[in-house]
């Protein structure tokens, strides 16, 4: 995860979407090979089954809302989602990602930009995102240096390990 | 230029004499606490990275309150294995099944000071903030990292200040001002922001409605739910078996993004409809909305006030036909006093039901979840889809006296219409 750039197919959601969605409780302690075959599956019973490695989710207000679960972003990142960006991220999901390795951008305008389907190319460093179906530019709040340097680190977890020289 | 009451814990956290909203800093830890979900595979992360400890085990709480009773073998099992690691470690600080909701248990047995920055693996960690410990969630990668090192990095967040002034109407509780506060402002208005909670109105607040406050501040989005240390707290404190405090406020002359005014007089009790917590409207305005199931717990509203609230409703009244009232008082502790006041009593006459001291319904784990097409009225903190169960069904979420008249009405009912509820 050397890059602060990528590039995909976009599958995009609406505002609010919980991490009740995104990692449903009644499997919250069940293997992420499990979990994951329910990740938004209340919205869009398409998603868990059709997303390929390398997709960009795109999504509305408050991504990410409610509990501290870090199978939320676990389970995206399992899924092979290369980035989230959105109108605004719950701050837990958001400290989750980062944590988890899972690329993270807030880009006001990018849930009206995009529709399913769709390819975006985005830089955390720059904060560039870019429909390339529609030429439209954004630019959304470029991720800070400490949080892409535990990104490029593969996650909070990798960054111990490499501290302590393991 | 002074400092709001987030930027004061997290210099203090950080060792500088001055932080800024904004600024990026690596913050010292004073407790950390887990719960049942995410303990174990903290533990087993510990190990996994080759850290066999914790950064100061008297400063590391662990509190069984989601799986319990453990609903399922799989769950026994996690237990087992946090009471394994627990014991491995020399954890003294170790709560386990029925004791109680880890919110509740923290403050209660003394394990909360004002000024200290406190990471949990819950979302609702920010209930610490109602006694001015920057209290805050975390996920599991950053627990681990905060136990190997007793370090984490924050971003010093931006504060909202809402100011109160007036008093609340008998039967208006804090959890409606927090219902209107999402209402009024949305769902996403404090995000990754600080709330501070201020003014002569808030220090009316009793410590119980500022838990209340705190706790759900995160359902707006924010970082930390803050009021001031006073002598509220220092009583509190002193209450339950501790020192009590200095006075800790923000700076007169601090820096705020915004400042809401709210004038306590002017509300009335609330309710969040299905779906969305922001979806918020006055009892009264709600219309005739039937329910199947009302809920009174969690770590927002399962305290003995709260119990006390819904007793003096349902005294010499009925459930109605039809619906199941389900209360869950937030710890053994709130249970005995319960006991002992002949609350339990009240509320089991009136035909509710008495679940555990735990988490169950609200995180729609186990122990009175929803089936389809089912209504709930709650006194918790989520109303978002497929939370208590089932995604077809509905939650609402109100005060513990609006849930329990909505009890006995058998829809959505405003605790002073005595009228509708009938009996005494």
């Amino acid at each position: 995860m050397a890059s602060d750039v990528f590039g995909g197919r976009v599958w995009r959601f609406d505002h609010d979407i919980s991490t009740d969605l995104l990692s449903p409780g009644q499997y919250a302690v069940a293997p992420v090979e499990e979990r994951k075959l329910h990740v938004l599956e209340s919205v869009n019973p398409r998603f868990a089954s059709d997303v390929t490695p390398g997709d960009i989710l795109v999504a509305g207000r408050n991504f990410g809302c409610g509990s501290s679960r870090e199978t939320a972003p676990e389970n995206l990142k399992a899924l092979g989602v290369a980035c989230v960006a959105a109108e605004s991220l719950a701050r837990i999901f958001m400290r989750n990602a980062v944590a988890v390795g899972l690329p993270v951008i807030v880009c006001r305008g990018v849930h009206e930009s995009f529709a399913d389907g769709q390819q975006a190319e985005i830089d955390l460093s720059t904060g560039r995102v870019a429909n390339l179906d529609t030429g439209v530019e954004l630019r959304g709040d470029p991720l800070p240096e400490e949080m892409r340097d535990i990104l490029s680190a593969g996650g909070i977890l990798a960054k111990l390990r490499s501290q302590r020289g393991a | 230029m002074g400092m709001t009451l987030a930027e004061k814990i997290l210099a203090r956290a950080s060792g500088r004499d001055e932080v800024r909203a904004g600024e990026f800093v690596v913050a010292r830890i004073d407790r950390a606490m887990l719960h049942d979900v995410f303990a174990a595979g903290v533990f087993d992360l510990l190990l996994d990275v080759g850290v066999d400890g914790v950064f100061d085990p008297d400063r590391t709480i662990v509190v069984i309150d989601h799986f319990v009773p453990a609903p399922t073998a799989a769950a026994a099992a996690l237990h087992t294995r946090i009471r394994e690691h627990v014991a491995r470690l020399g954890l003294p600080w170790f709560y386990d099944a029925g004791d109680g909701i880890c919110h509740q248990i923290m403050p209660e047995q003394g394990h909360v000071r004002p000024r200290e920055l406190i990471v949990g693996t819950d979302s609702h960690s920010t209930t610490y903030g109602a006694l001015g410990a920057g209290g805050t969630g975390i996920g599991t990668s950053d627990m681990v990292y905060a136990l190997a090192t007793g370090k984490i990095w924050m971003r010093v967040p931006e504060t909202i200040r809402y100011e109160f002034s007036g008093q609340l109407e008998p039967a208006v509780t804090w959890k409606d001002v927090l219902l209107f506060i999402a209402g009024r402002f949305g769902a996403d208005s404090a995000q990754y922001k600080s709330m501070e909670f201020a003014g002569p109105g808030a220090a009316t607040a009793d410590m119980s409605s500022r838990l209340t406050m705190s706790n759900m501040a995160v359902e707006v989005g924010a970082k930390f739910g803050l009021f001031e240390a006073d002598e509220v707290t220092s009583a509190y404190l002193s209450r339950r078996g501790g020192e009590g405090c200095e006075p800790f406020g923000a700076d007169p002359d601090a820096v705020y993004e915004t400042v809401h005014e709210i004038n306590l007089s002017d509300l009335a009790p609330q309710v969040a409809l299905p779906s969305e917590i922001d979806k918020v409207t006055s009892v009264t305005d709600a219309g005739h909305v039937a329910i199947n199931q009302a809920f009174i717990g969690s770590c927002t509203n399962g305290r003995i006030e709260d119990l006390r609230a819904a007793a003096a409703v349902l005294q010499g009244r009925k459930v109605a036909p039809n619906v199941r009232l389900l209360v869950a008082p937030a710890s053994r502790e709130v249970m005995q006093e319960a006991m002992a006041e002949g609350v339990i009593g009240t509320l089991v006459e009136a035909g509710a039901t008495m679940l555990a001291a735990g988490c169950g319904p609200c995180f729609g784990g186990h122990g009175g979840l929803l089936g389809p097409g089912e209504r709930c009225i709650g006194a918790h903190n989520r109303n978002f889809i497929g939370r208590m169960g089932s995604a077809e069904a509905e939650i609402m979420l109100g005060s513990p006296a609006t849930v329990a008249a909505s009890a006995v009405a058998g829809r959505v009912a405003d605790p002073r219409d005595l009228e509708v509820l009938g009996g005494e």
